[in-house]
């Protein structure tokens, strides 16, 4: 299920250092009594990484993030951080640090004695406190913000005051529990790009965890969708998006049209599978056999979606009704009445502004879609 | 007008039906407030200046046993007597300066053993599973279902020489002759101890609720150890409750008058005996209003420290 070697598709990132992982989960198992929260999950990140786990709520990504912090304790299994076992190490002895889904900022303290309390802990000289509260002050942009306590701030610059705090140690792992989640939207978009350049500016590890597939797209050098405890599916941003593994990704990551189809011929990377939309030939090589079911999957921005049946018969064509019209400014979503009765998604972009002060197409309007075989995705059981 | 047209979904301004309401809730917040302010002249205020007044007259065979402080005559005022002697009396008396001493002592004290009690019993209710947690605030609360005084009397059944405790040890060939606990200063403290715990460990539950878990994984993460987050973190976030608490404890603990007198006896002075001893053996009035209005200005302070704290912790919230 688990594919390592999709490290090589980070080509931005030359400096990636493959031979010798960062961290390394082990066959990790985290039980709750009866309830598995994480069941046998086995990974590698490597230094520089911005890697993200990605799941629904209830995954077992935020326990595996907290196993990593050190305040749960595997059930079976084992985390090595720069290849030293950290079972029985506690929280305080790690060299993680964590930055909390709520913040957790110390309302009692400044916001120059939250980010230097990491550093109070170590005995760092005072002077040295100083100069490194300054300069990541200066990093998150909060200068002149010092002497503020944490409910005298905006949910932005408290989350700022939070990255500050969890960054000055200068962690090797920094971990990252919804880091924007309390954002709103406009901010959130805001704040993911600023995440990125601090990150790439201080080069420490990031394992973030979180919900929203478009802040893991964003920011991730590398995601693992997770669901029910188990990584489902693990890779670069793109390969997520353009190569789900299965029906799952597909779904989670964006949407997707799902048809279900059974092999009919697999011969040398070519197969032919039959469908609800008829037979279509995939130029893919597969190791299932004939015989053996399958889902295929296309994305709703691949479909293109016209007026003109006569356009051309690349790829595979077929025409149906506009039932249902979701106008979102810069791209429509259209549900698509097909004429053999399956309903498809379509996303098209606004390129032009209807002149009509109506959509490019109307409900009930017959329309031709049509998608290239190369767009379509087979995706396991 | 175009505008509300076009966005439906945004709430309408009808101005004049808002400012009705709003001062709808205006009148009924001075109604609220009216009632426990009446409550506190008429069974707070109006008592306290009866006891002044009684401070400020002389002893007199009569009844009530204390001259007047208004002389009348056809109507108008003829003389107005105020007498200092009794503060003057109090404080040039030894008794009553090591009385009042001992009593914020003994208070004290009781305080500080109610808070090292009640500060781990608190933070292990908050810590504990939901249904647990319930049903040891019960616990907490169940005492207060027996009298005061039954449960005090059940102390002197436990610490007294012939009394279950000494017996026990007696019988475990622990000790031969009993120890003296009754009528103790020990005793007092075990009473009063005791009696208002749970006004230590209630306020402190209540505070000790709303700090958030995650600031001891916080300081944890930050490399800090579980001794020092304590100290750090969650002792000066729960140090509302603490002073809610120990003030909850101190005041009423200063003027005690039952535990001193049932678990003490005659060898613990306290200022609530004394004050019973005026009041009720000397017949002097005006004396036991004067060492009233004492013990009243001593806890003042403390009380005024606790409302400001009070009102600090519901700005910063």
């Amino acid at each position: 299920m688990v594919n390592q070697s999709s490290v090589r598709s980070l080509v931005n990132k030359p400096a990636l250092n493959t031979d010798k992982p960062l961290l390394q989960i082990r066959n990790v198992t985290k039980k709750f009594g009866e309830f598995v929260a994480v069941n046998n999950v086995d990974l590698n990140i490597y230094a520089g990484e911005l890697f993200c786990l990605l799941g629904g709520s209830g995954c077992g990504k935020s326990t595996l993030l907290r196993m990593l912090a050190g305040f749960e304790t595997p059930s079976s299994g084992q985390i090595l951080i720069d290849g030293k076992d950290m079972s029985g190490v506690p929280p305080y002895q790690r060299p993680t640090n964590m930055m909390f889904q709520n913040y957790a900022l110390f309302p009692h303290m400044s916001v120059e004695r939250n980010i230097a309390f990491g550093l109070e802990q170590d005995g760092i000289h005072k002077s040295e406190i100083k100069d490194r509260t300054h300069n990541m002050l200066r990093l998150v942009e909060l200068q002149g913000y010092e002497k503020r306590r944490p409910n005298q701030l905006s949910g932005g610059q408290r989350q700022r005051v939070a990255l500050a705090r969890a960054l000055v140690k200068e962690p090797k792992l920094l971990l990252l529990d919804e880091p924007l989640g309390a954002l709103d939207k406009k901010l959130r978009e805001h704040t993911q790009f600023e995440l990125m350049n601090i990150q790439e500016k201080v080069g420490v590890t990031f394992v973030v965890v979180t919900h929203d597939q478009e802040e893991a797209m964003v920011l991730a050098t590398r995601i693992a969708v997770m669901d029910k405890g188990q990584f489902i599916q693990i890779g670069s941003p793109t390969e997520i998006y353009e190569y789900p593994e299965n029906r799952f990704v597909a779904n989670f990551i964006g949407s997707a049209n799902i048809f279900e189809g059974t092999i009919l011929e697999n011969n040398n990377n070519s197969l032919k599978i039959a469908t609800e939309l008829g037979e279509i030939t995939l130029e893919q090589s597969s190791a299932l056999g004939v015989g053996a079911s399958v889902f295929l999957g296309v994305r709703p921005e691949k479909i293109s979606i016209s007026k003109d049946p006569s356009a051309s018969t690349d790829g595979y064509t077929t025409s149906g009704v506009v039932e249902d019209i979701g106008y979102l400014g810069n791209t429509s979503r259209y549900k698509i009445r097909l004429d053999q009765g399956t309903l498809v998604d379509v996303t098209a972009q606004n390129h032009l502004r209807p002149q009509n002060r109506t959509h490019a197409f109307s409900w009930e309007e017959k329309v031709t879609l049509r998608w290239d075989a190369s767009n379509i995705m087979l995706l396991k059981k | 007008m175009s505008d509300s047209a076009l966005s439906p979904e945004m709430p309408s301004k009808a101005a004049g039906n808002l400012s009705l309401l709003d001062r709808l809730q205006e009148r009924w917040k001075t109604i609220v407030i009216i009632v426990p302010f009446v409550w506190l002249l008429v069974f707070f205020l109006a008592p306290f200046f009866i006891v002044t007044k009684i401070s400020l007259a002389e002893l007199a065979i009569s009844s009530p046993p204390f001259t007047a402080m208004i002389e009348w005559a056809d109507g108008t005022i003829v003389t107005i007597r105020l007498v200092f002697d009794n503060f003057i009396y109090i404080f040039e008396d030894p008794l009553y300066a090591k009385t009042y001493i001992n009593s914020i002592k003994i208070a004290s004290v009781s305080t500080v053993l109610s808070l090292l009690i009640g500060y781990p019993i608190a933070y292990g209710i908050v810590r504990s599973a939901q249904v647990t947690k319930q049903l040891l605030l019960f616990a907490i609360i169940l005492p207060f279902w027996t009298s005061f005084l039954l449960r005090v009397y059940a102390w002197m059944g436990l610490l007294a020489d012939q009394g279950t405790i000494n017996n026990l040890l007696i019988s475990m060939g622990i000790i031969e002759t009993p120890i003296r606990m009754l009528y103790t200063e020990f005793a007092v403290y075990v009473g009063i101890v005791y009696t208002y715990l749970p006004f230590m460990i209630l306020p402190l539950y209540a505070n000790m609720e709303k700090l958030d878990a995650t600031l001891n994984e916080a300081a944890a993460d930050l490399g800090s150890g579980p001794v020092n987050t304590f100290f750090k973190i969650t002792l000066p976030l729960t140090m509302p409750g603490v002073i809610a608490g120990s003030l909850l404890v101190f005041i009423p603990a200063t003027g005690e008058y039952v535990i001193p007198d049932l678990l003490g006896g005659g060898n613990v002075q306290m200022i609530g005996r004394q004050l019973y001893n005026e009041f009720a053996r000397n017949v002097d009035w005006p004396v036991a209003a004067a060492v009233a209005i004492v013990l009243l200005l001593i806890l003042v302070l403390p009380m005024a420290i606790y409302q400001y704290y009070q009102g600090k912790a519901a700005e910063g919230s």
